[in-house]
């Protein structure tokens, strides 16, 4: 016997996709304006049936995929999720619900609990009921509490996402109240991610570097009072690290997403890129899309780099940043992200920064993405 | 007996509710899967874990572990892989 006392390591994917998310529909009750699907996404339909998306399960089992999120739109929706669950639990995954909250109802929590579901990371937007109804453009906030209360009476740890824009990150601190109140475990700022409905309205979303570091001290502080009870993710957004994410810690090397429709994607923001191909499950084995697939091996490694990453010494830890940011804001995904101080286009990002702290650029006032949306009244509640 | 360990001999330790230990083909191991990643185990590490059923305390594990490799003096080096499991929260214990 090898010294027990060893550190077992942390798994890297060995190429395979460890980590696969299935977006069962992109339909949804809510009409959040920073949303990363895709902008013409209710015209989307053409959605995988059940069988198809047991034979994804299978084939992703088969090429080493472990962890799975159930996502979307609202995963829901779908009222096949049951089944999904509990066929991908027998298969040996471990499996996740994504979820608004919206329809998650006692009666499908019980049912979710015996299929094997493992965990859920719920949504919630703001810790005020109308705040957080108008941001996501529909009552929400009591369903969304309702929700959680019956999660943690069935026993599911869960994770807390709450999206940070200028419209919530002054609630923060009452997040995490919110958070030990109902015995939630984790509890993660996500900083928008600037795609989709997110870019058209960064300058309204984003928050300026001083609220930013104001948020964080709070999480400090509420670290060092909770202690392990409530675990807490927060990190300064990329746009003013002067370094990019790890995006999916590289293009196609631990994650798989798959569409609605089944396409396959290195991940869940990439049909923003223009030009590329993304190969369907419908048509092609997923052993094929993962290993072989053109669009797949294009941002494979770095020998696709350009400088200034070709030449760098961070590329390992980076990857270049995001293909799809790069592509979004230098018209070329082979360019350094240009959240990279690096980068020849990093006055993209600095611009970017300053437009959202003086609010005057595109996507100010807020673009809603329903004329009936409750969210039409942002303006009172722009901070 | 180690002083100071976070628990005692009695205590029944088990996996986590809310982790999952299985074999994974893929990986030629066994791994520990959680909410927020995966964990790779080696050999040592599994075989310990595997033994944390909930239905056994630590005495008799050690007593087993001790028997599945001829009488070694293994009894330090569980200790301090209990401990760090619970640090991390891969087992929760409870007293018999
Ligand atoms: C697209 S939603 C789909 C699942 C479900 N409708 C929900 O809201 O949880 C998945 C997750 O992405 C988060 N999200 C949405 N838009 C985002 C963006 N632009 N940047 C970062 N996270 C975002 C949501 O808060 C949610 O936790
Ligand atoms: S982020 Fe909002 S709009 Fe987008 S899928 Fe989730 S709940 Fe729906
Ligand atoms: S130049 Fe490229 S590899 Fe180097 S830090 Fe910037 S993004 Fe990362």
């Amino acid at each position: 016997m090898t010294k027990a006392g060893s550190e077992p390591v942390l798994l890297d994917g060995g190429g395979n996709p460890l980590w696969l998310v299935l977006e069962l529909t992109y339909r949804c009750p809510l009409q959040c304006p920073w949303c990363n699907n895709p902008l013409n996404f209710s015209e989307i339909e053409q959605e995988l049936s059940t069988e198809e998306w047991k034979k994804v399960l299978r084939d992703a089992r088969k090429l080493g995929s472990l962890q799975l999120g159930f996502s979307g739109g609202e995963p829901m929706l779908r009222q096949d999720l049951e089944e999904l669950v509990e066929y991908a639990n027998g298969l040996g995954f471990y499996t996740n619900l994504i979820t608004s909250g919206m329809g998650l109802t006692k009666k499908r929590l019980i049912k979710l609990k015996e299929a094997g579901l493992k965990q859920i990371q719920l949504s919630v937007q703001h810790s005020d009921r109308a705040k957080n109804d108008a941001m996501v453009g529909a009552e929400s906030f009591d369903q969304k509490m309702a929700a959680c209360e019956e999660i943690k009476a069935q026993g599911f740890p869960v994770v807390l996402n709450v999206p940070i824009s200028r419209y919530n990150i002054d609630a923060v601190g009452d997040m995490i109240k919110l958070a030990e109140r109902t015995g939630i475990e984790f509890i993660e700022f996500a900083n928008i991610q600037y795609y989709n409905w997110a870019l058209l309205n960064r300058t309204e979303l984003m928050p300026t570097k001083e609220q930013l570091e104001e948020a964080e001290a709070v999480v400090n502080a509420e670290r060092e009072r909770l202690g392990k009870a409530v675990t807490m993710y927060f990190v300064i957004p990329d746009y003013f690290d002067g370094r990019p994410k790890a995006c999916m810690n590289g293009w196609g090397a631990i994650h798989l997403t798959i569409a609605p429709d089944g396409s396959a994607l290195p991940c869940q923001e990439a049909q923003v890129i223009e030009g590329l191909e993304f190969p369907n499950v419908r048509d092609k084995p997923l052993d094929w899309i993962w290993h072989e697939s053109p669009t797949f091996q294009k941002y494979r490694g770095d020998s696709w780099m350009k400088k200034p990453c070709i030449d760098c010494d961070e590329k390992e830890k980076d990857f270049g940043g995001c293909r799809c940011q790069a592509f979004l804001l230098t018209g070329d995904a082979e360019n350094t992200d240009p959240a990279c101080s690096k980068s020849p286009h990093f006055d993209v990002v600095l611009s970017a920064v300053e437009a959202a702290r003086d609010r005057k650029g595109p996507g100010s006032p807020m673009v809603m993405r329903n004329r009936h949306a409750l969210g039409n009244g942002y303006r009172n509640l722009a901070p | 007996m180690v002083q100071n360990a976070p628990f005692n001999l009695q205590d029944i330790p088990e996996i986590n509710p809310v982790y999952m230990m299985q074999y994974e083909e893929s990986q030629s191991a066994w791994v520990l899967l959680y909410p927020e990643g995966i964990i790779k185990l080696n050999d040592a590490a599994a075989n310990i874990l595997k033994l944390c059923t909930g239905d056994k305390n630590l005495e008799v594990i050690i007593a087993e572990l001790k028997e599945m490799f001829n009488g070694a003096d293994l009894e330090d080096d569980v200790y301090s892989f209990m401990e760090m499991a619970l640090d991390k929260s891969w087992i929760r214990t409870r007293p018999s």
